[in-house]
């Protein structure tokens, strides 16, 4: 990812920032400022829980240049509480222990660095839920 | 189809489109389409059309690249198809080619995850596979079926390219090579994808009356059509439907006035066997959850309902992206003009391409009729 393109997408990558369809009331992410459901303007920011859960994943044997330190690694769909899909990887668990509707939540993680002079890239990724001990 | 690692992408490119021409006895067409994905990236090349053109003699015609990621080459011979429907010109070459291993196979996976939506989808690490691995998984899940059950797709697509002088694996694979082979991303193994191949293939167009006149042996195009999705697969309404594959092959069904039963053959994206099956469903051979059934049951052989990768698909004939939108519809006229050898169907009168573009993104169907 370019520097500018790092930067433009700062509150997409870091705090799931999205947009919400003032016509139809459809939580968009990322944002595209057309609602692709009913096609009018939406342009209205709108926070995201990072709650969902998984909708399908897999483990990647083979990455692409640039993640291959990483490799294997386990991506996934994460299906969000309120309504969008998204891809990321999953972080803190063992690719045994995924299974389509595990509840996940967003996190913050390093996804990749760009040689030695280049981009450390941080980006969102989903864990698991963490269980609060009473 | 193969590892070309003695010819240039100009040099495949050129003796593609020098055979369609001899083929057609056509010295000079008006116009050529060159269908290409990844020139820039893999080869620092862009501006083909120009280049294709100089390299094959023909210096001074108009000449363009097209590109629809995997898609590029139907995308090409598409318009080609509007310029010579549409009346503007009479005579129109397309080459579709594609230059995949003169890179690491690291550089080649990381161009060919241009076909997703760089930011959203690339940027997290997805290749091409661990996309197709997504819709696997999920479509496993949906609809209950196992691993093997898509062995079917990849056995009938080596078994067939075994008769394919052009196929670059020219051998069948048992049920349990398919079962054992090495996991690129779960649950898609080795023996689910396609082939990472240099090649070219080409074709002419021209109205059918000028081409009968000309005594040639053509083949009619009954139907051109293409639609489009969501560049990331999970923008879309449900990633197990491909809308687009909906949406072109109603439109092609519509243009050429027939219904899915009445095709002989389908050469179909068979990139990766879940695309088989979601792609045998979008045109309207299978329910929703359907498509693998009739890998199980058979139908897809050359003898049975429907016969898919006649000469091997782009599991064992092989996947030069650009290029294989063009090696479908070439396969498709063979069959048509009884060129298809050990491979030939018996009295084939109506064929279908099918190239996808982006896991689903940009799909073009095609479908063409025996001339008498």
């Amino acid at each position: 990812m370019h520097q500018a393109s790092y930067w433009r997408t700062n509150r997409q990558r870091l705090a799931l920032m999205g947009e919400v369809c003032p016509s139809c009331g459809a939580k968009l992410f990322p944002p595209r400022d057309v609602c692709p459901h009913c096609h009018g303007p939406a342009k209205e920011p709108f926070a995201f829980s990072g709650k969902g859960s998984v909708y399908s994943f897999s483990t990647l044997y083979h990455a692409p240049e640039g993640y291959e330190a990483a490799a294997p690694y386990v991506v996934a769909w994460v299906k969000l509480e309120e309504g969008p899909m998204v891809t990321a990887q999953l972080a803190d668990v063992d690719q045994e222990d995924v299974y389509i509707g595990m509840p996940v939540e967003m996190v913050t993680r390093k996804l990749h660095e760009e040689g030695d002079a280049g981009l450390i890239s941080y980006n969102y990724k989903f864990r698991p839920v963490m269980q609060s001990v009473a | 189809m193969r590892e070309h690692w003695d010819k240039a992408l100009r040099i495949l490119a050129e003796e593609a489109l020098l055979g369609a021409l001899g083929d057609a006895g056509i010295e000079r067409p008006e116009a050529i389409w060159v269908g290409n994905m990844m020139s820039g990236q893999l080869s620092s090349q862009e501006n083909l059309g120009a280049l294709v053109a100089d390299h094959a003699g023909l210096r001074g015609i108009e000449a363009f690249k097209v590109e629809a990621a995997c898609a590029s080459g139907a995308a090409a011979f598409r318009n080609a198809f509007l310029a010579v429907a549409g009346g503007m010109m009479d005579i129109v070459a397309v080459c579709g080619v594609e230059k995949m291993t003169d890179t690491m196979g690291d550089a080649t996976t990381a161009a060919l995850a241009g076909a997703a939506d760089a930011v959203y989808e690339g940027e997290h690490g997805l290749s091409f596979v661990g996309l197709n691995a997504l819709l696997m998984q999920r479509y496993m899940y949906e609809h209950g079926y196992q691993r093997r059950d898509f062995a079917g797709f990849a056995m009938t697509a080596h078994r067939n390219a075994v008769g394919n002088p052009n196929a670059m694996f020219r051998r069948e694979i048992s049920l349990e090579a398919f079962e054992r082979a090495k996991p690129i991303a779960d649950p898609v193994g080795l023996l689910d994808s396609a082939g990472i191949a240099d090649g070219a293939a080409a074709a002419v167009l021209m109205p059918t009356a000028m081409a009968r006149a000309h005594g040639l042996r053509c083949v009619r195009i009954k139907a051109s059509a293409s639609g489009t999705d969501a560049v990331a697969l999970h923008d879309r309404r449900d990633p197990l439907v491909l809308e687009a594959g909906v949406l072109s092959s109603q439109r092609a069904y519509s243009q050429a006035g027939i219904t899915p039963p009445e095709l002989d053959f389908f050469e179909l994206h068979d990139a990766f066997t879940i695309m088989s099956a979601l792609s045998l469903e979008a045109s309207g051979f299978a329910p929703r959850g359907g498509g693998v059934r009739l890998a199980l049951d058979g139908e897809i052989a050359l003898d049975g309902r429907l016969p898919i990768a006649t000469l091997g698909g782009l599991k064992a004939r092989g996947h030069p992206v650009g290029a294989t939108g063009m090696y479908q519809i070439v396969e498709a006229v063979q069959q048509l003009r009884g060129d298809a050898g050990r491979n030939q169907l018996p009295n084939c009168r109506l064929g279908m391409t099918q190239n996808i573009g982006g896991s689903g993104a940009n799909i073009v169907t095609h479908i063409f009729e025996r001339v008498e």
